[in-house]
């Protein structure tokens, strides 16, 4: 197998005196969908942020090469690392159009910039009804589009996706795992996806993680994964 | 009749002072959620540069201009070098640090250019066909300046990449970062051209009330009124605020309780905004969905 686009090894993250991760070992090979699965607290958000170093981290985590623990967030993102943290993390007070030209800040190639804001457009046409409203007053699943289009105007080489689905009703979370398939497929963006709802996840993913209080519990394709039922059964509830 | 509107317009003028000290003030808040204590001694102090630049034989502009441009270095540094440290720490850390700058700088201005009081240039002629009986040249001229500085920087938050990133980073700075803004430097960068502000401030009230070291005592209280009646968290706000202030202050202080009683005029403002309107008149609401 070739060298993973990022690689984590004894990955440790704690918030002030109570440590969330226990040295866990993961790997997002390139052009490929890397789920983590969990409950409540297993620390799934906390991998991603660590990864952002949003956290305090120890361990190894090598970006194509480059050590990003103690790096700041700043300089994790310009090596094309782009995040959809919880929450979403959109503007609110923003326009779309703003929280789109935000996305592409540390980008100087201004042509290309402006065809990528009309590609996601395209993508998504009701956030371009919506280009001048504040990005507060969008509703959730818009919230979530534009959250996505944000990170993607980076032209990241990895993309973290913080529970696409929460809260969405299940036609917005069909049309948003619809739209990160292909641009995995057709973009060849890797990605890293953190989900409680293991079954979408799992359709969407080529490999996954399994963690279990700060510790991955089981790894493998997504399809093994999915076929072992007391898997599915003991870790996945369905 | 006359004499009312000369009240009004000379008030317009010291408006015009209340409004950028006020804007430089709402900058900070924004990005910080800190009142600056100091804003006003940084100003007297980069006016005091202005000064000793003319003293040393520079033309006006020549002066003016070196002034922002070192009081730009000055604000981005006294961010880095004083308050970074303190970022993290409680509100009231942060209001002792500032009350610390306060009187450093008022100190230092006292001891490298004493207390004596001194005579400071105005750009503006004294005779001029835009002079009238109600406006000075100065007052017009310095209500031209900070318009221009208004509309320079509502133009570069408007429109420029930086500027949009600023806005960011004040807005919602984890958020900022995940797009590659550095927030530290967008911070210094609001504090630099805070200092800015409050440096043309200095300069432009400097030939009407002399400058000494205490010389933006007052004028930071009634800066204090215009930025919380328009809105902490609103520029155009603040500007507006150091009109009305302006304005009133000139009004009451020449018909109502006399010119001995002015600067309780901004402590009654203050009191008065904060328990009746405490988003102030322009304060933004955000609307937000869930």
């Amino acid at each position: 197998m070739s060298m993973p686009l990022l690689e984590a090894r004894g990955l440790k993250a704690s918030y002030g005196p109570s440590q969330v991760l226990f040295g866990i070992d993961f790997a997002v090979q390139a052009g490929q969908i890397t789920a983590i699965l969990g409950a409540n607290g297993a620390g799934k958000t906390t991998t991603l942020r660590a990864i952002c170093q949003m956290v305090r981290t120890s361990g190894s985590l090598r970006f194509d090469g480059t050590e990003l623990v103690g790096k700041a967030t700043e300089s994790v993102v310009r090596l094309g690392v782009a995040h959809v943290p919880d929450g979403r993390g959109t503007f609110s007070a923003l326009s779309v159009d703003e929280n789109l030209r935000l996305g592409a800040y540390v980008r100087r190639d201004r042509a290309e910039v402006a065809r990528d804001i009309d590609k996601a457009y395209a993508r998504f046409p009701r956030l371009a009804e919506r280009r001048h409203q504040q990005a507060g007053t969008l509703s959730g699943g818009e919230q979530q589009m534009l959250a996505i289009s944000r990170a993607l105007m980076l032209c990241p080489r990895l993309l973290l996706l913080d529970e696409p689905s929460f809260g969405l009703a299940p036609l917005i979370v069909a049309e948003i795992f619809r739209i990160m398939r292909s641009i995995n497929a057709e973009d060849g963006v890797s990605m890293l996806l953190v989900e409680q709802n293991a079954n979408l996840a799992l359709d969407l993913a080529h490999h996954a993680y399994l963690l279990e209080t700060g510790r991955v519990a089981l790894s493998g394709p997504s399809a093994v994964i999915k076929a072992d039922e007391s898997v599915r059964r003991a870790y996945l509830g369905y | 009749m006359d004499a009312l509107l000369h009240q009004i317009f000379s008030g317009l003028a010291s408006g015009c002072i209340y409004g950028s000290v006020a804007l430089g003030l709402v900058m900070i808040y924004q990005a910080t959620h800190h009142i600056n204590f100091a804003q006003g001694e940084m100003a007297t102090f980069s006016t005091f540069i202005a000064w000793s630049l003319i003293q040393a034989g520079w033309p006006y502009w020549a002066a003016f201009f070196a002034t922002v441009g070192i009081t730009f270095v000055g604000g981005v540094l006294v961010q880095r070098i004083i308050l970074r440290p303190v970022e993290k720490a409680p509100v009231l850390t942060n209001v002792i640090v500032f009350i610390g700058l306060l009187v450093i700088f008022n100190s230092v201005a006292g001891w490298l250019f004493d207390y004596t009081i001194k005579s400071f240039p105005s750009p503006f002629p004294q005779q001029s066909v835009l002079a009238t009986r109600y406006f000075s040249a100065h007052d017009l001229g310095s209500v031209g300046v900070m318009l221009t500085v208004l509309a320079a920087l509502w133009a570069f938050f408007r429109f420029t990449p930086v500027g949009l990133a600023m806005r960011a980073a004040a807005l919602n700075p984890e958020s900022a970062r995940l797009v590659g803004i550095r927030v530290g430097w967008m911070l210094a960068m609001g504090w630099g051209m805070a200092s800015a502000i409050g440096a043309v401030a200095g300069m432009m009230v400097a030939p009407v009330v002399f400058l000494d070291p205490n010389m933006m005592g007052g004028i930071l209280l009634y800066g204090f009124a215009a930025a919380l009646l328009g809105g902490i968290d609103n520029p155009g706000g603040a500007v507006i605020g150091g009109f009305i202030v302006g304005v009133l202050e000139n009004l009451l202080g020449a018909y109502v309780i006399g010119t001995e009683l002015k600067l309780t005029v901004a402590l009654v403002l203050i009191v008065g905004t904060l328990t009746l309107w405490p988003n102030g008149l322009f304060g933004k609401n955000v609307v937000t969905r869930v």
